[in-house]
């Protein structure tokens, strides 16, 4: 699942970015996911816990806020802007598909408007980590 | 404390942790054979005894898929994707999620979309790891220099006045860059101008490929591809050329 392969990222971008500031206890991080990434909270949360726990005492403490960004689009032809809620029901393989590859989105949706693939995505994609608070 | 940070790119490292060479083909110009050449390289590489990646970053025109004939594959899912193998070799596409889809991507898509495939597929240990670029100095080469830190480039080039003047600016660009070039082979030969060995003095050339006109009727059919005048002229490159062996990978 792709929750891990992300949690894994997270807690290897956390360690690395915290030894760098000579931390040696992490309490906090806040997570900005884009709904794009289409991901489980729950499994994403539980291999964050599992990986924080096999990682030794730096990160033992660490409490996660996560803020799920909605996916705004854009279209760059006509300038119409949704969301992705809003879009048309997607099939549960196209709904698969975005989840592993959210930039594949292109393929499966179109400016509610005009038709067009071509759309920008303003906000909620990608994962970032806002903030690492600790001592 | 910290400014703001996308955890993928962290990530990219140690999903290529396992991976002991990684070549990128790229040209100047499109439909000169160089997701052909990735393809034929990568199954000449495994027939060799080697353990080969194929990566499709042409994330808009993916085409190794249908060189290699391949249906109805897609990623298992274990704490992140792990790619169908196939031939003998691992194989990552976009097309296992875009089907066939029109999916226009503008650069900072095409940057996310790399980004998401790079961050979360679970290569095997692999000796090579085959990245089939798109054509020119555009975003995906680029991401590439940026991103596949250990990627070395293999360029492609026809003898043909225009792709050549474009294949000189990848790469002059890829040694302004400090980017390893294992050389360049000349696709599609016919006659024998030389054109190609005397405009590029800077980079090797590896060898020559003769024009095949046979070959389309091997796309999709890798026992055919296998056997084709194509596939023997990149395995005779691939054995005379020390760039080739596993040995000369530096990090």
């Amino acid at each position: 699942m792709h929750e891990w392969a992300l949690a894994e990222a997270v807690i290897a971008t956390v360690i690395e970015e915290s030894r760098k500031e000579g931390l040696v206890e992490v309490r906090k991080i806040k997570l900005k996911i884009g709904e794009l990434q289409q991901i489980e909270t729950e499994i994403f949360e539980f291999a964050l816990n599992e990986l924080i726990k096999v990682q030794g005492t730096l990160i033992t403490k660490m409490k996660v806020e996560m803020d799920i960004e909605r996916a705004i689009f854009r279209c760059r032809v006509c300038g119409n802007e949704w969301a992705f809620g809003d879009a048309s029901k997607m099939s549960e393989e196209e709904s698969e598909a975005i989840h592993f590859a959210p930039e594949v989105a292109h393929a499966y949706i179109r400016c509610p408007s005009c038709k067009s693939p071509d759309f920008e995505v303003l906000h909620g994609r990608g994962i970032l980590i806002e903030y690492i608070k600790g001592r | 404390m910290l400014e703001t940070v996308d955890p993928r790119i962290n990530i990219i490292d140690k999903r290529l942790a396992g991976v002991k060479r990684i070549i990128a083909v790229s040209g100047g110009k499109g439909g000169i054979g160089k997701s052909l050449t990735a393809a034929v390289l990568a199954l000449t590489l495994s027939e060799l005894g080697h353990r080969v990646g194929l990566l499709d970053l042409d994330l808009s025109a993916p085409s190794t898929h249908v060189i290699l004939g391949i249906e109805g594959l897609y990623p298992e899912e274990d704490k992140g994707l792990v790619p169908p193998e196939i031939h003998g070799i691992e194989i990552m596409s976009i097309v296992y999620f875009s089907g066939d889809n029109p999916t226009p991507l503008r650069g900072i898509d095409i940057s996310n979309a790399m980004l998401e495939l790079l961050a979360v597929t679970r290569w095997g240990p692999l000796d090579f790891l085959i990245v089939d670029t798109p054509p020119g100095i555009g975003d995906a080469t680029l991401d590439v220099i940026r991103w596949l830190k250990r990627a070395e480039f293999l360029v492609l080039t026809t003898s043909s006045k225009v792709a050549l003047e474009t294949v000189k600016k990848v790469i002059r660009m890829l040694r302004e860059l400090n980017v390893p070039v294992i050389g360049v082979i000349e696709n599609m030969r016919m006659g024998g101008s030389g054109l190609v060995r005397r405009e590029l003095k800077e980079v090797p050339v590896l060898g020559e490929i003769g024009f095949d006109d046979k070959i389309e009727d091997s796309i999709g059919e890798v026992n055919k591809l296998l056997e084709s005048d194509f596939a023997a002229s990149i395995k005779e490159i691939v054995m005379r050329n020390p760039g080739f062996k596993l040995s000369s990978y530096h990090f």
